[in-house]
């Protein structure tokens, strides 16, 4: 087992003749996924990588059967593509584009919902289920099957992780990557909520960083409904209030988002956290008693 | 990006919604021009920089002459203006708007943002106007009343009537109050603003509802839609090195330390300032050179890195994903040589081809002190600030 994706999960494209899509799509099959297509309107009826274009999302889930679709067409044309794949058939979008109008969020979040589409993203490196599929842009290779969840608000710091639970031999259940944007499609209690039903998962790595709230919601879901151990990290304490941190999320406003805040959360949650980002995999140790 | 208070009004009045009569003005001369302009006998002069608290700091006056306004507009055009909101050096004053003055009888809140919990443009409204918002929803959250705006219907008139009824307007104002509410929620979604804040939204001595001040800040992501906000963009207001960083696509924030970071990835950045901070040293900036980290963006980045005078030792931290690490440290030795980097350099190579790269640092002759680990490199890098 494992969460959102595994080896059977039939993938397509949305962007798949450009050139972030040609690179990660190579990439993908390289590792196992199942790629079985991709769409570039205009280009239907061309072959790519060895799989089918297609000009539209319907009529490359009609033609594959495909359930997931990863995106990596331009910020303008995000909500577009996004709004597309959920009323065409798709069941779990993967959204890996930086830059998207927030108010293009808002509705294309409000959408997804109505029609019951799990959308992961965007501004993240993707979902991985280690030896069995990779959609997105993560390095395949650093990652082990095993059972460690890790759901993170940073791609790096993703890879940080999954290094060291990688190093100590525990390994990854799944990976998920909700992104660095305001509105995310899936926040941390989302994924949270299928790692502890998850059988294989033994306990969860969440890394969240300074800018809004979903940590201490995140912390209080915790408190009442998992399980399973937690190990958290928060990127951040040194960020200064009002600055933008890179990702269009993390930003201190108002005194409101600060990482102290965020572990202390945490902390009161029962999650045992870092505050050295080199110290998860010990942390998981000490936590779990492996 | 931030607007000007006068780029804000203009952007009301465009959408029909009251505000004062004025002029933003660059000279002296202009401001009593203006105030003759605008006819009557009491004005308001307003410094114009991306700040609040400009009241208390001096940069808001009362006059009732045009001589005052353009003994104002000598005083501080061209000078920084400090307020509780900006650094110690404060924000540049290029233009002053002037503005009739108006009779006050009551000051109301009114604001806008996107709420992250909600996933909904919310509306913001209180009778408790002119004061700092955030210390009223600390203090006395009750007095904040809310409207969350559903994406796909937008604003409607009962949700301004609601809130109106609430903050205790009369039937007259009522009807102002829902013209302001939905014209500013077609504004904010028209516009793909991040925040909009009318502080205050006054209510005049003859009982009309009108706006006094205004805030925009705009969804840096959506500005390519909108080359009419982009003309605003007033660089003055803005951070040199952010700014210089920006046009080669790095996000740079200054800090005051003196071990300039250069990692890969935000998140990454961020842990890198916190481990350094952890390990007793003081970072001087948060950079990330994004997913491809090239020779000439690494150059680039040492460029900005090292115009702050305090850095003292560079940190560069590179998580190597599919790119791979030698790549990266050739990347690195050519920028160290080209730039002419005199301070020492920490670099902290993981995943692809990890080691290789680190061979390549050693071997380069140049001043790189290759770390064998992230706390390692934290810990050499503050030992290298100080000299040691």
């Amino acid at each position: 087992m494992s969460i959102l994706i595994d080896k059977n999960t039939k993938v397509i494209c949305q962007g798949f003749t450009g050139g972030q899509g040609t690179f990660h799509s190579e990439q993908a099959i390289a590792y196992g996924t199942q790629m079985v297509g991709g769409v570039t309107p205009g280009k239907g009826g061309q072959e790519h990588l060895g799989l089918p274009v297609f000009n539209t999302v319907k009529e490359a889930v009609a033609e594959t059967g495909a359930e997931a679709s990863v995106i990596y067409v331009p910020a303008a044309f995000c909500k577009d593509s996004i709004l597309e794949a959920a009323n065409g058939g798709i069941k779990l979008i993967v959204c890996i584009t930086e830059g998207i109008p927030t108010l293009d969020m808002l509705d294309a979040k409000v959408k997804c919902d109505e029609l019951g589409v799990r959308l992961i993203g965007p501004n993240c490196p993707g979902v991985i289920t280690p030896g069995e599929s990779k959609i997105g842009i993560m390095p395949g290779h650093i990652h082990q099957p095993g059972k460690v969840g890790i759901v993170s608000r940073s791609g790096t710091l993703t890879y940080e992780a999954v290094k060291q639970t990688t190093d100590h031999g525990f390994g990854q259940s799944s990976c998920v990557g909700i992104g660095g944007d305001p509105i995310p499609g899936s926040n941390f209690i989302d994924i949270l909520e299928m790692f502890e039903q998850d059988p294989q998962t033994e306990a969860i790595v969440m890394i969240g960083e300074i800018g809004g709230t979903a940590e201490e919601e995140a912390a209080a879901y915790i408190k009442a409904n998992v399980s399973k151990p937690v190990v958290a990290y928060i990127a951040g304490v040194t960020a200064p209030p009002g600055k933008r941190m890179g990702h269009a999320g993390a930003i201190i406003s108002g005194g409101k988002g600060t990482a102290d805040e965020k572990f202390g959360a945490l902390e009161s949650a029962g999650v045992k956290t870092v505050r050295s980002l080199a110290e998860i995999g010990d942390a998981l140790k000490q936590a779990t008693g492996w | 990006m931030n607007l000007h208070e006068y780029q804000g009004k203009q952007l009301f009045a465009d959408y029909g919604l009251p505000v004062s009569k004025g002029f933003a003005v660059d000279t002296p001369e202009e401001a009593a021009e203006a105030c003759n302009k605008i006819g009557g006998d009491k004005w308001v002069v307003k410094a114009q920089v991306h700040a609040g608290g400009r009241g208390k700091a001096g940069g808001v006056k009362l006059i009732q002459s045009p001589e005052e306004a353009k003994a104002f507009a000598e005083q501080w055009l061209g000078k920084k203006l400090v307020t509780f909101q900006t650094d110690e050096h404060g924000q540049p004053v290029a233009k002053i708007l002037v503005e009739n003055c108006t009779d006050i009888a009551n000051e109301l809140y009114l604001g806008a943002v996107v709420d992250r919990t909600t996933r909904r443009v919310v509306f913001m409204a209180s009778t408790e106007g002119g004061v700092e918002i955030e210390k009223v929803a600390e203090e006395t959250p009750e007095k904040i009343l809310k409207a969350e705006i559903d994406p796909l219907v937008g604003a409607q008139p009962y949700q301004a009537r609601e809130l109106g009824f609430a903050l205790g307007l009369n039937k007259e104002q009522i009807k102002q109050f829902t013209k302001i509410f939905l014209g500013l929620s077609k504004l904010f979604h028209d516009k793909d603003l991040a925040l909009l804040e009318i502080n205050p939204l006054v209510i005049t001595g003859e009982g009309n509802l009108h706006c006094l001040d205004a805030k925009i800040g705009l969804d840096g992501n959506a500005l390519y839609r909108h080359p009419d906000l982009q003309a605003m963009q007033d660089p003055s207001q803005e951070d040199e090195r952010e700014a210089e960083a920006a046009a080669w696509e790095l996000n740079y924030v200054a800090l005051d330390g003196n071990i300039g970071c250069m990692v890969n990835g935000a998140g990454l950045a961020m842990g890198t300032m916190d481990i350094v901070n952890l390990n007793g040293g003081n970072p001087a900036n948060f950079l990330d050179v994004g997913g491809g980290a090239t020779k000439e963006r690494v150059a680039e980045a040492f460029k900005i890195i090292l115009s702050d005078d305090n850095v003292k030792a560079v940190l560069v931290n590179i998580f190597g994903g599919i790119v791979r690490c030698d790549m990266i440290a050739e990347g690195i030795i050519g920028a160290v040589e080209q730039v002419g980097v005199n301070v020492p350099v920490v670099v902290r190579l993981e995943g692809n081809n990890a080691e290789l790269g680190a061979e390549k640092l050693a071997s380069s002759g140049l001043n790189i002190i290759a770390a064998t680990s992230l706390t390692d490199a934290a810990q050499q890098v503050v030992k290298a600030a100080e000299g040691k």
